[in-house]
């Protein structure tokens, strides 16, 4: 780690955590990535409920987007999409 | 089933209280859990959860996934934490110091946490009768340290304290009751779910939210890691699980037994309940059943499965 | 001076049992054991009159009692508990979580020994057990003592510098179940005194300054894993906070004597004024050897004892600045730890001398284990082997048992 740590005195007492998990990018686990299919999604989010990482998001079009910053490629959605709307990628 | 009607619709607009960039395993069943978990939650909350997978994965110093207030204090006490919790808020409200007109206290822990070291904590709490709702995330052994058995661990699994190995053959000991055992604490609200079953669970966690005093969840939380098997399955599992009636799913409001879901489906139609070896045979912690030597384990433990589920059955009606 | 307040007849558990009424805690969470059982059942009575509001937790462990004291304190809540013993024995890991999420927390411990065998008097190695958790200790001397710092224990741990959790220590029996006439304040001068828990701001994960405290409004995660990159700085941060503790405590106990006519501090001085030998010690026994000091004060011997109210934060600055003077100390220990070379308190003044220019003569004597009986004849021996040693000018046997059947 080329960046230097903050010393005991920049840091919140009690052992606060101060920074969100959001800037910590998950998205580099990956081998496969999930990749979309509009046409064939009919919207029934159970791929937004079934990842682990809230990585699939609902817009307010109400279409689906995954957040590949964080997918970790474990491929549970491409398996549950009754539509098989989603399509394993190796990256 | 009684409580507010939610809707997958509506629920997945619903901004995650759980945070992505947590360093749970890909595929983590603990993860959906929490999340569908936090999904449900209905006004302000604060979470206690025990030292575990989760508490762990999410709170790596200095970040943080939860956007809630959150504390972790010991492994075998957050029942205990959480009872400070309420008690506190209580106390506050009644001095006229709090500026919520009530808040909801959820209490994570494992099937470590829950079975085994924190038993006595849960006991106590539900026996003082506080208005927390306690949800045990069931990997079935200690993950976090590396898959050791623990009460929660089915007959027979193999695990690293428990190993399958040439003379004994996993786990010798039926998983414990748990839920069950927490009916019989005479607590307003217990449940089981699957995160298979995603509106299922959440309508549970909003019941057990709503209820005045205890309230118990038992969510299954496959692990990929420990039950050996490919992380895309997760959710397969979870689902395998409820349709072998290894895991069903019930509720049972002061003590009145019912089932929900698939499971309620099967014990009207018993031709859908699948064979055990269906779900033994997707996972590697099972796989030292499938010799000829062992053959007949697993033929005991379908007879444990449909032991309990009959009796379940008989709850049931008895209700 | 006109102090207010009633005197009333009270052992050492009732004291700290009334002012734990007068100062109302949000939360009381506690588990019975001898001695502190008497605290525990006058709180529950005066809940149950409705004499106060407390939330009364009737844990079913002091692991629990602590726990539920952990999430009671972090939501915002004042929390109270009392144990002793194996009661303390069994919290031990939350009383490490406890100062280390910089909870106020305050307890009593009514000290009793540690088991096996199971022995239900009086010795400080209970709460010795406890020295390196990060709490403050403040050792009680009397009833009066114990009633006076259940109230400043308040002060001095939420002070924004401090933070840190506060156990008062009364001797088992000795003064838990003896009678004595106990100053009490006025309800209202209580309430003002320790006045509404403050909180301190830290920095959230969201980036904004919000109060130290679980609120849905300003979320922040307390209690997170620690790798090797940020556990020693948070310890660090601990060791500031007990620093910082030795003034706050002084001030409180300077505050306390304006309203109270009895003025606190880090230890009690007596009768060292030129003094030659001299003990130093902790607890009830210091009240007994006062008695022992004025007899041969009487008599022409140049003695005095120290008593160290505060035994962490340690004062070692203080306790040089009063033995300086004196050439045989002879320190009393009611715990041991074995396989050292003394007991807790030796160990704490013989390093503090050993900076100092000059090394007076410090002997250790272990006394009281499990309730043993400390007389003034005892005592007085102490002072007879302090002036042989004096004589001699050098210490031969370090640790010395009183009282012990040989």
């Amino acid at each position: 780690m080329t960046e230097r740590l903050p010393g005991w005195r920049d840091i919140p007492i009690g052992g606060v955590a101060f920074k969100p998990s959001e800037e910590y990018k998950t998205g580099d686990w990956r081998v496969f990535r999930p990749v979309l299919n509009k046409e064939k999604c009919n919207r029934c989010y159970l791929c937004h409920f079934y990842c682990p990482e809230g990585a699939i998001k609902v817009l307010d079009t109400g279409d689906i987007e995954i957040d590949y910053d964080y997918c970790k490629g474990c491929l549970i959605c491409v398996n549950e999409c009754p539509r098989g709307a989603l399509e394993s990628v190796q990256e | 089933m009684s409580g507010e009607k939610l809707s997958l619709k509506d629920l997945a607009r619903k901004r995650d209280l759980l945070a992505p960039g947590h360093r749970l395993c890909a595929g983590c069943g603990a993860a959906i859990v929490a999340r569908l978990v936090m999904k449900a939650t209905r006004g302000p909350t604060i979470v206690a959860c025990a030292t575990g997978c989760l508490e762990v994965a999410t709170t790596i110093f200095p970040y943080t996934a939860w956007r809630v207030p959150w504390i972790h204090s010991a492994f075998e006490n957050v029942a205990s934490t959480a009872s400070g919790i309420e008690a506190g808020l209580k106390a506050l409200k009644r001095a006229g110091k709090l500026k919520y007109d009530h808040v909801d206290v959820i209490a994570f822990g494992g099937d470590g946490a829950t079975y085994d070291i924190g038993f006595q904590a849960i006991s106590g709490a539900f026996e003082r009768g506080h208005d927390i709702l306690y949800v045990l995330y069931d990997n079935e052994a200690y993950m976090n340290t590396g898959i050791q058995r623990s009460g929660g661990t089915p007959k027979y699994a193999s695990t690293t304290t428990s190993p399958a190995g040439k003379v004994i053959p996993g786990k010798l000991e039926l998983k414990k009751p748990i839920s069950h055992i927490m009916v019989a604490h005479r607590i307003p609200y217990v449940a089981t779910a699957s995160p298979a079953y995603p509106l299922d669970l959440m309508r549970k966690v909003r019941r057990g939210l709503e209820v005045e005093g205890p309230a118990f969840i038992h969510i299954l939380a496959p692990c990929p890691r420990g039950w050996r098997f490919d992380p895309r399955y997760t959710i397969e599992m979870a689902r395998l699980a409820v349709q072998t009636c290894v895991f069903p799913l019930w509720e049972a409001e002061n003590g009145k037994y019912k089932l929900t879901g698939v499971s309620r489906s099967i014990a009207r139609n018993p031709k859908m309940k699948k064979p055990v070896e269906e779900y033994l045979k997707r996972q590697g912690r099972f796989r030292h059943l499938f010799t000829p030597e062992n053959r007949h384990l697993v033929d005991e433990i379908q007879k444990i499965v449909d032991e309990e589920w009959n009796w379940l059955l008989k709850m049931c009606q008895l209700s | 001076m006109g102090v207010r307040g009633k005197v009333l007849g009270l052992t050492g558990d009732e004291a700290v049992a009334y002012a734990i009424k007068q100062v109302e805690p949000d939360v009381v969470a506690a588990y019975p054991i001898t001695p502190q059982t008497i605290i525990v059942e006058r709180i529950s009575e005066y809940v149950a009159n409705g004499e106060i509001k407390t939330e009364y937790i009737a844990v079913e462990s002091e692991h629990s009692a602590m726990s539920a004291c952990i999430g009671a304190a972090a939501v915002g809540a004042r929390a109270f508990t009392a144990t002793a013993s194996a009661g303390l024995a069994f919290m031990w890991e939350t009383l490490y979580i406890a100062a280390s999420c910089r909870l106020p927390i305050v307890m009593a411990i009514v000290n009793r020994a540690l088991s096996a065998p199971i022995n239900i008097h009086c010795d400080h190695s209970d709460s010795m057990g406890a020295r390196d958790s990060g709490w403050i200790q403040i050792y009680c001397e009397n009833s009066q003592e114990a009633y006076d710092a259940a109230i400043q224990a308040w002060k001095i741990a939420e002070h924004p510098d401090v933070l840190l959790p506060v156990m008062f220590c009364l001797d088992g029996f000795v003064l838990s179940h003896t009678l004595e006439n106990v100053h009490t304040l006025p309800d209202e001068d209580v309430k003002e005194f320790i006045g509404e828990r403050k909180f301190v701001k830290v920095r959230s994960h969201e980036g904004r300054e919000v109060p130290f405290v679980l609120d849905p409004e300003n979320p922040i995660t307390i209690g997170p894993l620690d790798l090797y990159d940020f556990y020693f700085e948070h310890k660090r941060q601990q060791v500031e906070a007990m620093k910082n503790a030795k003034k706050v405590i002084v001030d409180v106990g300077r505050e306390y004597g304006k309203i109270s006519g009895r003025e606190y501090g880090l230890l009690e001085p007596y009768k060292l004024e030129s003094a030659e030998v001299a003990i130093v010690g902790l607890g009830s026994t210091m009240g007994t050897a006062k008695v022992v000091v004025d007899k041969l004060r009487e008599k022409g011997r140049k003695v005095g004892l120290l008593k160290i109210r505060a035994f962490r934060p340690f004062p070692y600055e203080e306790v040089i600045k009063e033995l300086e003077h004196v050439e045989v100390i002879g320190v009393l220990d009611r715990s041991l730890s074995f396989g050292a070379q003394g007991g807790p308190l030796f160990l704490e003044i013989r390093s503090a001398f050993y900076d100092f220019e000059r090394r007076p003569l410090i002997s250790n004597y272990v006394y009281g284990l499990g309730g043993r009986d400390m007389p003034p004849d005892l005592i007085m021996q102490i002072f007879d082997d302090l002036e042989k040693i004096k004589e001699k000018g050098r210490v031969d046997v370090l640790l010395k048992f009183i009282g012990l059947r040989e």
